[in-house]
């Protein structure tokens, strides 16, 4: 399957021809999937235990704002379970040239972290063997056992050297905040393979799942996640992770974006009041987040075009922002109506030349 | 240029400040060790009483976790919103290049040097003192601090 090469070139080419999707979710139709790639004990726990899988139920399927409601077929496989579907949804119809896949399997939640690292293992390889090998347009996110950080690591070191992992995957809810010196290792091991970390909502379920505590509904969790990321920035910057990793990236996936100017803006301010907290934040917060930082637009937070407009003055940069379906995932706006609406330029941009200008793309898929 | 005697030299011991009025304006004259710094004293943010802020040192840092303490009392920190400013230079640590609050030169000179006539103050003249109402006594046995204006 190859997709097209030129959207000018053809006539009746998709709106997106040519996009970098930076976030595409795939999934497991069942746990057995994973045992060809999980070692004999491991595999055997699994089967003794009973263990039905680790799925989070993050989405429950059928809830508004879920999946697809498309994609929920009573009588086929679950959503996203099926390459060859996958690439045709994500890929020929829309003409994206490249998506990246994160699998939100529930490997950072448990508390065994031996058994995550197994786990993130055969994701891994799972996701090699049985995504990235059958479509050279698909990459993916490095599945990691946030719970160990060296053992992360050592799976980024092991994974890497495969040039279809692009990123490696983060949650907005860990044990704690992201900029602490615990989940160093990871980002030292990022840095060095020149991989962005993604930060992607939901995660542990050892942290509330809002920053002022436990929600009661879906709705609450859903409508908090920004404020989540909201304390990410914060803490990867002011814990000086980026003067510490002068090259590392973070992408911030399925957040919206409108939250952050005014972040910006605030922190500047505090900053300039109160750095002596954090002396090694040698530089105005907004210019660290600018140069550091990346956002998918779905769910796209602002009003078409001109809210795009508007945010990308706000933001300050052109460079931020990563066209992304969320597929099979969708909220009320996945962004591509703003994004198809905005100057050309500006508009190629976020489809692919941020990526491009992000990601290892070059390092090559499979076949 | 007017030159405006301030303050005896015996009158601040190292780290102390003054807080002096000059033509209607508000000037904080401090003393660091044996160095004179006179800066004016509303801050170029949003107008606070700049030289009533802590004088600190100059916090730097090599990495996260480090933290390089140097020039201790040579930093001075706005009361009102933290802004530091650079007591030598009047420049703002968070950004020195745009922005800085006003500072003068100050010179420390003995009082016989100002009584007998270094223009421009004459011979035997009362010298004009920081406050409005008031003149400053000049005598030959002290040194007094003296800023340009
Ligand atoms: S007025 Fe001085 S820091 Fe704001």
């Amino acid at each position: 399957m190859s997709a097209p090469t030129d959207a000018r070139t053809e006539q009746s080419a998709p709106p997106t021809t040519g996009a970098v999707d930076v976030d595409v979710h795939h999934d497991l139709a069942a746990v057995e999937e994973l045992f060809p790639y999980l070692d004999a004990h491991w595999r055997d726990y699994v089967v003794e235990r009973g263990l039905p899988g680790f799925d989070t139920n993050y989405y429950p399927q059928a809830s508004p704002m879920s999946v697809r409601p498309d994609l929920l077929r009573p009588d086929g496989p679950p959503p996203a379970t099926d390459p060859a579907t996958v690439a045709a949804d994500v890929l020929d119809r829309t003409g994206s040239s490249t998506a990246i896949l994160n699998c939100l399997y529930g490997v950072q939640p448990m508390q065994n972290e031996y058994l995550a690292a197994a786990l993130s293992s055969a994701l891994n390889d799972w996701q090699r063997e049985r995504w990235l090998a059958v479509d050279p347009r698909l990459r993916a996110s490095i599945v990691v056992p946030t719970q160990n950080a060296e053992l992360a690591a050592r799976e980024i070191d092991r994974t890497a050297a495969d040039g279809a992992f692009v990123q490696v995957l983060m949650f907005v809810r860990d044990r704690m905040q992201l900029g602490k010196r615990f989940f160093w290792p990871i980002y030292e091991a990022a840095e060095r393979h020149g991989l962005p970390i993604a930060v992607h909502p939901f995660g542990s379920f050892n942290h509330p799942n809002t920053p002022a505590g436990w929600a009661s509904t879906y709705i609450e969790e859903y409508v908090a996640q920004a404020q989540l990321f909201h304390a990410q920035v914060v803490s990867i910057v002011c814990q000086g992770v980026l003067a510490r990793f002068p090259e590392l990236r973070f992408v911030l996936l399925e957040s919206g974006a409108s939250w952050l100017p005014p972040l910006m803006w605030r922190f500047d301010k505090d900053w300039k009041g109160l750095r002596h907290d954090t002396p090694w934040v040698d530089r105005a917060p907004s210019d660290l987040i600018r140069r550091h930082f990346r956002l998918a637009t779905a769910p796209l937070d602002v009003e078409g075009p001109d809210g795009l407009l508007r945010l990308i003055d706000q933001l300050g940069s052109d460079e931020m922002l990563l066209y992304s379906s969320d597929y099979p995932h969708h909220h009320h706006d996945p962004g591509v109506g703003s994004v198809l609406g905005l100057p050309d330029d500006l508009r190629q941009k976020v489809l692919s030349g941020n990526a491009r200008a992000l990601y290892p793309l070059d390092r090559g898929g499979h076949r | 240029m007017s030159r405006h005697v301030v303050a005896r030299t015996d009158e601040l011991a190292d780290g102390e400040r003054k807080i002096v009025e000059i033509e209607g304006r508000s000037i904080g004259l401090f003393r660091v060790g044996d160095a004179w710094y006179a800066v004016r004293n509303t801050c170029p943010h949003q107008s606070g009483p700049l030289c009533r802020g802590y004088l600190t040192g100059l916090l730097e840092s090599d990495g996260p976790g480090e933290f390089r303490y140097s020039r201790r009392g040579e930093m001075l920190r706005c009361p009102w919103h933290g802004w530091e400013f650079d007591l030598r230079t009047g420049q703002s640590w968070v950004d020195p290049t745009r922005l800085r609050v006003r500072h003068y030169e100050t010179t420390v000179e003995p009082g016989s040097a100002l009584l007998t006539g270094t223009p421009p103050v004459a011979p035997g003249q009362r010298v004009p003192g920081p406050y409005t109402a008031e003149t400053y006594e000049v005598s030959v046995d002290h040194d007094y601090v003296v800023i340009e204006f």
